[in-house]
């Protein structure tokens, strides 16, 4: 078991001026699940692929524990790939299926077929050991899997998008198996996806990157009560957080005939490059309906009421003053609007993030 | 909403459109497959007959479709060994309206034998070593075009008959990522992850006695490791030598072609007084003999089979004293008088047995083989007839071995 930790780590491409991951600092805990996502080209399988050694760590350093592994080979980094190679060998037992690693590495017969067996027994796999992966279902076809790289016992486990290759179906299945998985093995698990439902359902904590650079680390909660930035405001949560920019007047939001008090500190932070502007956020379930005499009332035309059974999404436009901006706001199935019709909604108090137009950063309401 | 198959091709033959998209591709009807894969894949696969043609049709999820796609026409621009794509078909339903997932669809690279095929054939003792070989050359090819393989593996890889050798062809790409270079730790972790799959395979084989017990599979497997190395390092380790042994730069560079690798460009420098050179290869390219035989005679053939049939013209050309002539117009000789008359003279029904190439190195052997016998010289029409009755009729039809025929579906592994 181990911690593992990025060290200013920059990965620089030769002929590229921007580096893929850019002064990468983050810890990670012992036995933590943690999510690296972002979307394409944010750097996060290259920060994988650096811990991994299969990329180089052109500035800075990475530990695994208390060792600099910065320049260490792969194969001497004790961490695993999981579901780098799980085609099945057709004429082994299940049992040779997940050793026979171990048994090219020299490790003695008993004690392979003791780790076997522990991982099976974590696996759900014991009583199919000596038959052939062909008697297996699909789900436990990809245990197995699972059980070659917990039978070599790693420092850690490495997963680049490991469920990209699976049916929609199997996919959240083995979304859920790997995350329980990986609490009762409690390895250190640094895991990469650029779906943030698979980040929030799976992670302890999350990092999320964007054009090499570590936006966010924390845990799903944090990230999606606080996010630092507006572009992790955006990213994380589905349907997405509804954001837009402002005119701000003595501490006042103006949004179309609405005006939306701001607290002093959030103001305090804004600076002239703000240009006497403010980006506010409020997602989906922060909003109430209302009567239009309400003073903080925000009218929405419903263009789509989205019905899920438990809940419904109505995808509407508001007019801002400066122009129309797309809304999505949760509401009771049971009494939903109609397509067309308006509906007055207003941000529950607290409910609303505030960031600062310029940097993106999100500003102090505390 | 409204689905609608849709075909990323290059060239979309239209033919495509006339198979049955909306069923899955494990239950596709019997008179449509050529057969179905025997070995190892993670995903369903399928050969199917198109016109005159066999391709290989894989379910995989979409996003890794087009990027296995995508990899695989790069790939195919570069002159490394690669089956060739034809294209993805996405936005599949079923009859009730489910959704199916995507395919990629690859053309099937005729005379090529999976390893399993081989491995069932009975074939040489040392076929496992030769196999590694032909790997080890196909990883060194890739990685120097930066490409890492990212699963390397004998099921991943097909074979082609290449003389007495074999030479390899990358089939699956789907983890794989094309880089500008690769660094150390993406060549060494790729040679690993191959050397622990081939023997994972092998054993595999063990296990099912398609190989001997006694056969010290991991030895095989960490053969690639030293081949690999050893491979790399002449392709871009640095000589040093004293300036005046100039004639050393020509003897690396033909040791380099011995290896079947051309240099393009190489670096020539010398110490501050000018006593040492050092010469370091900086751009090398596989393929010397094929590319050699090419440009003399238009034949497009393997590595090794271009060795065999160049050195053939080499003894054409001293048998009929032509050392003095220009080697073109020797070569055109050659083809028209000695190769091309041998290829018709095997019967056209046998020809489906193995390519042209091999099939000329097999007679030569063949030659060679009665000659010593007979103690004498032997006519070539008389080695054709004697190889085409007692070698080649008792061949199996290697134009197109793909696996189990449908109908022998329980049999699959």
């Amino acid at each position: 078991m181990a911690t593992v930790t990025y060290d200013h780590a920059s990965r620089i491409y030769p002929g590229t001026e921007r580096p893929a991951v850019d002064q990468l600092n983050l810890h990670i805990e012992d036995g933590e699940f943690l999510v690296l996502v972002g979307p394409s080209g944010c750097g996060k399988s290259t920060s994988l692929r650096m811990l991994a050694g299969l990329e180089d760590v052109n500035q800075g350093r990475i530990m695994i524990g208390d060792r600099d592994v910065t320049d260490v080979q792969p194969k001497d980094r004790d961490i695993a790939m999981v579901f780098q190679n799980y085609a099945l060998y057709p004429h082994m037992t299940v049992a040779d299926n997940m050793g026979f690693a171990l048994k090219i590495a020299g490790t003695p017969k008993e004690e392979i077929r003791k780790r076997v067996e522990e991982a099976a027994k974590i696996l759900d796999l014991s009583q199919y050991l000596d038959r052939k992966p062909k008697a297996l279902s699909g789900g436990q076809r990809q245990r197995v899997a699972m059980g070659r790289a917990i039978v070599r016992q790693p420092q850690v486990f490495l997963m680049d998008e490991p469920l990209s290759n699976l049916d929609a179906k199997l996919r959240v299945q083995t979304r859920t198996q790997i995350a329980s998985l990986q609490r009762r093995l409690g390895v250190t698990t640094v895991y990469v996806t650029h779906d943030q439902t698979e980040a929030l359902t799976m992670g302890d904590r999350i990092a999320v990157l964007k054009d090499g650079l570590l936006q966010q680390v924390g845990t799903p909660r944090e990230m999606y009560d606080t996010p630092n930035n507006v572009f992790v405001a955006g990213f994380i949560g589905s349907p997405a957080m509804n954001l837009g920019t402002y005119k701000i007047d003595n501490g006042v939001a103006q949004i179309g005939e609405t005006r939306l008090p701001i607290t002093r500190d959030a103001v305090a932070g804004l600076t002239d490059a703000d240009n006497g502007q403010i980006t506010i956020g409020f997602r989906p379930e922060s909003l109430d309906i209302v009567s239009a005499a309400e003073p903080a009332a925000l009218a929405v035309q419903v263009n789509i009421v989205e019905e899920l059974g438990s809940d419904a999404y109505v995808y509407g436009t508001l007019k801002t003053g400066e122009g129309e901006q797309d809304v999505i706001v949760r509401v009771n199935p049971r009494s939903a609007p109609d397509k067309g019709e308006f509906i007055n909604v207003a941000i529950k108090p607290g409910h609303e993030h505030v960031f600062s137009p310029s940097t993106g950063a999100r500003l102090a309401t505390i | 909403m409204q689905h609608t198959l849709q075909i990323t091709a290059a060239k979309p033959d239209p033919a495509l459109l006339s198979l049955p998209w909306d069923i899955p591709l494990e239950d596709w009807p019997t008179e449509v497959l050529a057969a179905l894969p025997r070995g190892i894949s993670r995903h369903v696969v399928r050969f199917v007959k198109l016109g005159d043609q066999v391709i290989a049709v894989k379910e995989i999820g979409e996003t890794v479709a087009f990027s296995e796609y995508e990899l695989l026409r790069q790939l195919s621009r570069t002159d490394v060994p690669s089956v060739e794509p034809v294209g993805v078909i996405t936005g599949r339903k079923d009859k009730n309206g489910e959704r199916l997932e995507a395919v990629l669809i690859t053309r099937h690279l005729a005379f090529s034998l999976p390893y399993r095929s081989l491995f069932s054939q009975n074939l040489q003792p040392d076929t496992a070593t030769r196999l590694i070989d032909a790997l080890t050359v196909l990883m060194v090819r890739l990685h120097l075009i930066g490409f890492y393989w990212g699963d390397v593996s004998l099921s991943n890889t097909l074979f082609r008959r290449d003389a007495e050798t074999f030479a390899a062809w990358l089939v699956d790409a789907e983890t794989g990522q094309l880089h500008p270079q690769l660094s150390n730790g993406q060549r060494n972790y790729d040679i690993e992850l191959a050397r622990t799959n081939i023997i994972g395979e092998l054993m595999d084989l063990q296990a099912g006695e398609f190989l001997d017990e006694e056969e010290d599979v991991i030895e095989i497997g960490n053969q690639l490791l030293r081949r690999y190395h050893e491979l790399w390092d002449a392709l871009h380790d640095v000589e040093t030598f004293d300036a005046e042994e100039t004639w050393r730069v020509a003897t690396h560079i033909e040791y380099l072609n011995s290896l079947g690798f051309d240099i393009d460009e190489l670096e020539m420098t010398t110490d501050i007084d000018g006593t040492t050179v050092m010469i370091q290869p900086k751009v090398v390219d596989a393929g010397h003999h094929s590319r050699r035989l090419m440009h003399l005679t238009g034949l497009d053939v393997q590595e090794n089979q271009a060795r065999r049939l160049l050195n053939d013209l080499e003894s054409y050309r001293a048998a009929t004293e032509r050392q003095n002539d220009e080697i073109e117009f020797v070569a055109h000789d050659w083809l028209a008088g000695v190769f091309e008359p041998t290829i018709r003279a095997v019967p056209r029904e046998l020809r489906k047995k193995l390519e042209p190439a091999q099939l000329f190195h097999e007679i030569l052997d063949h030659r060679w083989f009665i000659a010593e016998q007979q103690q004498r010289d032997i006519p070539m029409s008389e080695v054709v007839e004697s190889y085409v009755d007692n070698v080649l009729r008792n061949r199996p039809d290697e134009q197109a071995i793909l696996g189990l025929l449908p109908e022998e579906a329980h049999l699959q592994d």
